[in-house]
């Protein structure tokens, strides 16, 4: 029997092809933007895993000197200690206009790296002799290859699949050349094995700390935010995605009432019934699951360079633009595409199950009703008000998104009940049949429409929230980059004999040379950068103060105060008024806060002469130089020759920009891909709700026509009603978007990196976006009204003569 | 090839690796290569030798604890050069390994040291006489007194030494041959250093004494292609006499040599194929064969001796493994002294 039955239900998909192609596209669309995100952070988290193995990062204890760089002898007296240490040199340099990442080891001491390893065990491995003496090997990333193709004055590379993208491991003899940095250490690493008796390091060297793994600067943690933003995004178009599949599967339910009354009637128990639909549920979820994957596998492809240029702008984490297969990001899809499925379709199934024996096929009866839009008005206000106060008192980024949830769900929810109030309002105002028909009719399609409209709403909403967001950070960014950068050159040399040197030689034809001194303090939130600064108007007109006491630059060069960054005062909560200790005997007012994007620490600023007393041995290497913006270029050229300096020594501040925007650029070209895509399985879901309502649809077109209205009078009707709702959505989209704008810049950004942007409001674009709204919504209703048009008289007919 | 295994290959070029020793060549490379007649200058020549391509001051001691036990140590420090000169810097061609071991009645402790020269880490300085490598020492004002230091995860030791007598030169007035193709090494030792101090173990600390042998060697290429390793004894009788005797395996041939010292400091090189090492007894020791107990005969001076490992135990674990450990002498002569064995 259950063959015949199976052959029955399913002869259903046969007959509403369109039906079932809907149904598998709404399922592949869900899956495949979840997967994508779902691939890319998998690959992304595979990435740090792996460069973290391959690099051994926090794989040892570390020992470091907090106010920058170890100098050799430090190394060498360390070990004449006994302290079984090996020394890392860490850098990066220009290669052929791009930037790469240098790691040199001392390959005698070091701990075995999977390159080393690796290129020792090919069957004509390079001689020891050749790595440790000069030019030495530049051991690097397959995709570098090409990077180091024509440059001259490099020592030879050899290419190690184990190595992260954009690395060089190398020798550090090799390393301190490249770099630059002779006898130079960045770190050094505690290897396992100690021999008995060491003297302890405070003692040995009181001005180096060792830093346990777990202290240590971690990729992962680095990025947490940024990926749990793709999720979030991964699971809005999820969201959205199932819309489609509630709708389609609500009106195969509906549809195949009057097929099941007979199967039943016919003797098919119930229970049979719905393990059947179930099976056949999950059938179509596979399917349309594993469609989604393949499509997710490419869109993740697709996305994955800029992703990873992104990581590495923002982070310096290393990610690879390669995409691999994994089982587990496989089944966890499919599982999520079943998973959506049956969700989408438990109203309809227990709808079905409830249905009692002799109920007629009405149509109706799987739509909602005012009764019901009351309580799920209920449910999203209840949401809206639940996120929020779980925000408030729990805080944190979690809790954050939690709140956005609920704020989407909430007004999504709230979304019918608004429609079907604003159109019973205007429809009681209007006067003569016709448009008193198109408004009251309008209202009878609101239940089947609502929810592709909760889908629309929310992918209106995203893309104003979202591009509010990222107008704003961009507005603000370029602003605050003008202003932070005051210096035309930044410029960093190898010790501070050639500091004099170079003073020297600038001093006559430049403006003025800022020397820039930092050394790394502990804080109870974290390690704090301290800064010292010299006195220079380009600091008092230019630095991007966002909270201040009157007078604070003055009060800083007096050396009564210190001025924050905008991610301390948030981590601590000290603003300005309070103090901050950053040492038992420097207890500091705060004099202003300013604002410090894309930086993850902590910082802070003093006059140079209290930084002298504070940190009296920091090294005095690094200067930003104010000269003519138009000579800069120049002198920067001059500069590297006159001392020979490596490329990377001297920075141009238009340089410095140019690949700062470049990176939030990037950064935000997936967030605008994900728009896009989000908006496109909106419109599909209108569509495909226009459609399915479309066979409902003529019993009550059909009195109309009859009445008079011809079949293009009637096609453009639905075209305008269909607009019209559009319009209503977008209208009640929009201060949405700006709830969620306001909450991405001032909670989510604050959470995530600690830093609250102002928002700007950008009409030019909401208006662009209603044109694409108004034009989907018309594109979506333009097939239906199309079959009006085409529609044979006798098939309008018809509708009276099968009127029950 | 691995830069570790690397210093170990030129420091050992018959072990495992040996199939790669052809490639290193003879003497070319730039390397110098030792001389019949070569006249040594101290302290100069307590110092290192950048133009050679190895070198070692080796240094063992039997030892006797307050606890009345009988211990061995071992303090060695190779140089390995990848190219014939010195420079400042990372990028200095000298590599060095430092070894160190105390061997008690019933346990071998050992560590290992790597470094490179030009930085301070390690090297050699002639006089005032220091070898170093990491907090390990040895140094005195000259080479007759010198106090010495090591450490690893579960041992250490300090001790101080004074020379009894005359340096020893092996072979031909120090030239000493090691292979019928004519493979050489400038060899000399200091047999006899009165040896105290304290030896730090996981049992304890013990106050020793006892007797030291410090070797010195240098050399391009010590051995022939054929030769796959090597038994190496330094033996003080309680007569006062002394010997040092070593037998290169090879797969041809073997060759032999030693050098006998009478109590005065005298001494007489004997050629290849006078002395007669026979293997006794064979111990299993870290998954190997190794002969822990040796018949070595004489007859020109009526020796016939037992010499066996006072702990069979004696493995070095190091990245090139070998055996090295502390031995006593019965039978014509008595006495104890010390057993190098690689190779096997």
């Amino acid at each position: 029997m259950n063959g015949q039955v199976i052959q029955v239900l399913v002869s259903h998909w046969r007959r509403h092809l369109l039906q079932t192609i809907t149904l598998l596209i709404g399922i592949s669309l869900a899956t495949a933007l979840w997967s994508a995100v779902q691939a890319i952070n998998a690959e992304a988290k595979a990435s740090y895993a792996r460069a973290s193995d391959q690099l051994a990062l926090g794989q040892f204890d570390e020992i470091r000197n907090p106010s920058g760089n170890m100098q050799l002898s430090q190394y060498v007296d360390l070990r004449r200690a006994g302290w079984q240490v090996s020394a890392v040199l860490d850098g990066s340099m220009r290669v052929g206009g791009r930037y790469v990442q240098v790691m040199g080891v001392d390959m005698v001491s070091a701990p075995p790296l999977p390159a080393i390893t690796q290129v020792e065990n090919v069957s004509s491995p390079p001689e020891p002799v050749d790595l440790l003496t000069a030019p030495g090997r530049l051991l690097i990333a397959p995709e570098l290859q090409d990077v180091f193709e024509d440059q001259d004055g490099f020592p030879p590379v050899i290419v190690s699949d184990a190595l992260p993208p954009g690395y060089v491991l190398t020798d550090i003899g090799v390393a301190e050349r490249l770099l630059n940095r002779s006898g130079q250490v960045s770190r050094l690493l505690v290897l396992p094995e100690q021999p008995l008796g060491v003297i302890p390091l405070s003692e040995l060297a009181p001005d180096l700390v060792r830093v346990v793994p777990s202290a240590q600067m971690d990729t992962a943690q680095l990025t947490d935010s940024f990926h749990l933003n793709l999720s979030a995004f991964g699971l809005l178009s999820f969201a959205v995605g199932l819309f489609i599949v509630h709708s389609t599967v609500g009106l195969a339910f509906a549809q195949r009432r009057g097929m099941i009354r007979t199967l039943r009637a016919l003797g098919v128990p119930m229970q049979r019934l719905v393990q059947i639909v179930l099976g056949e549920l999950v059938l179509i979820s596979v399917v349309g699951g594993s469609i989604g994957l393949v499509l997710g596998f490419f869109i993740a492809g697709a996305l994955l360079p800029d992703v990873a240029a992104t990581l590495r702008g923002l982070y310096g984490a290393p990610v690879e633009g390669q995409l691999t297969l994994r089982t587990a990001w496989a089944l966890s899809g499919l599982a999520m595409a079943v998973g959506g499925t049956l969700i989408a379709s438990g109203q309809s199934l227990w709808r079905l199950y409830k249905m009692p024996l002799l109920e007629g096929p009405g149509l109706q009866s799987w739509l909602g009703s005012t009764i019901s839009w009351r309580i799920t008005a209920l449910v999203g206000g209840a949401l809206m008000a639940g996120g929020t106060i779980l925000f408030a008192t729990v805080g944190g980024l979690i809790a954050g998104f939690t709140m956005l949830a609920g704020l989407l769900t909430g007004a999504a929810l709230l979304l019918p009940l608004a429609l079907s109030s604003t159109v019973a309002l205007v429809s009681a105002r209007t006067r003569g049949p016709v448009a008193q028909w198109v408004w009251a009719d309008m209202r009878s399609q609101l239940p089947g429409l609502s929810l592709a409209l909760m889908a629309l709403m929310l992918a209106l909403a995203a893309n104003i929230g979202v591009g509010t967001m990222v107008s704003s950070f961009r507005l603000t960014f370029v602003g605050w980059l003008d202003q932070r950068l005051v210096s035309e050159l930044y410029l960093t040399t190898n010790d501070e004999e050639q500091a004099k040197r170079i003073n020297e030689w600038l001093a006559p034809q430049v403006d003025a040379i800022l020397p820039i001194r930092s050394i790394e303090l502990p804080h109870e939130t974290g390690p704090l950068f301290l800064y010292g600064v010299v006195d220079d108007p380009a600091y008092r007109q230019h630095w991007p103060l966002i909270a201040q006491t009157s007078d604070a630059w003055s009060q800083v060069i007096q050396n009564s105060a210190v001025l924050i960054n905008e991610q301390l005062a948030r981590r601590s909560d000290l603003w300005p008024g309070e103090k901050l200790r950053l040492t038992p005997n420097h207890i500091l007012p705060i004099a202003g806060v300013y604002s410090d994007y894309g930086n993850p620490t902590g910082q802070a600023i003093v006059s140079m002469s209290l930084f002298e007393e504070i940190a009296p041995n920091t090294r005095a290497n690094r200067f930003g130089i104010r000269t003519k913006p138009e000579g800069a270029a120049e002198l920067a050229l001059a500069l590297r020759q006159q001392f020979n300096l490596p490329p990377n020594a001297v920075v141009q501040q238009a340089e410095m920009k140019n690949q700062s925007l470049a990176i939030f650029e990037k950064t935000f070209l997936i967030t605008s891909a994900l728009n896009v895509l989000t908006l496109g399985v909106a419109g599909f879901a209108i569509l495909t709700s226009l459609l399915t309502l479309w066979t409902q649809r003529l019993p009550q077109v059909a009195p109309v026509w009859a009445l008079g209205l011809t079949r293009t009078e009637l096609s453009r009707l639905e075209l305008l009603r269909s607009v019209l709702l559009a319009t209503l959505t977008a209208c009640m989209a929009l201060p949405l978007g700006l709830a969620l704008a306001w909450i991405l810049l001032a909670v989510i950004n604050v959470e995530a990196f600690g830093w609250r942007l102002p928002m700007y409001l950008f009409p030019t674009d909401w208006l662009r976006l209603f044109t694409l709204t108004i034009l989907a919504a018309a594109l979506a209703a333009a097939l239906p009204s199309l079959r009006l048009i085409r529609m044979r008289p006798a098939e309008l007919l018809q509708v009276f003569a099968n009127e029950r | 090839m691995n830069v570790k295994a690397f210093l170990l290959f030129l420091l050992f070029p018959f072990s495992t690796m040996a199939q790669g020793y052809a490639g290193l060549g003879g003497s070319a490379e730039g390397f110098n290569v030792p001389q019949r007649g070569y006249e040594f200058e101290f302290p100069r020549d307590h110092g290192p030798h950048p133009e050679y391509r190895i070198e070692w001051w080796y240094l063992t001691a039997n030892l006797i604890g307050a606890d009345g036990k009988e211990y061995g140590i071992q303090w060695t420090l190779f140089r390995s050069a990848l190219r014939p000169f010195e420079s400042n810097g990372w990028q200095n061609p000298q590599l060095w390994m430092g070894h160190a071991a105390i061997t008690t009645p019933d346990a071998h402790f050992f560590a290992e040291r790597l470094s490179r020269g030009g930085i301070g880490q390690a090297g050699v300085e002639s006089h005032p006489f220091e070898a170093w490598i990491d907090e390990w020492y040895m140094r005195g004002d000259d080479f007759d007194t010198l106090s010495l230091a090591a450490s690893g995860t579960e041992f250490s030791y300090n001790l101080s030494m004074s020379a009894t007598s005359p340096l020893i030169f092996h072979g031909d007035q120090g030239y000493s041959v090691k292979s019928t193709d004519g493979q050489a090494s400038y060899y000399y030792s200091q047999p006899s250093f009165d040896v105290q101090g304290v030896l730090k173990l996981p049992s304890g600390d013990v106050p020793v004494k006892g007797e030291g042998w410090l070797d010195r060697e240098w050399s391009s290429q010590p051995l022939s292609s054929d030769q796959i390793g090597w038994d190496w004894f330094s033996l003080s009788f309680d007569s006062g006499q002394k010997l040092m005797a070593f037998k290169l395996r090879g797969v041809q041939q073997d060759f032999t040599s030693a050098t006998w010292i009478e109590s005065d400091g005298h001494s007489e090189a004997l050629p290849n194929g006078v002395m007669q090492f026979n293997p006794l007894k064979i111990s299993q020791v870290a998954g190997r064969d190794v002969p822990t107990s040796w018949r070595l005969i004489l007859p020109d001076r009526g020796l016939d001796i037992e010499v066996s490992a006072q702990t069979p135990n004696a493995w070095m674990g190091t990245r090139f493994e070998y055996w090295e450990g502390p031995v006593r002498v019965s039978g014509t002569h008595s006495g104890r002294g010390y057993l190098e064995m690689t190779g096997y």
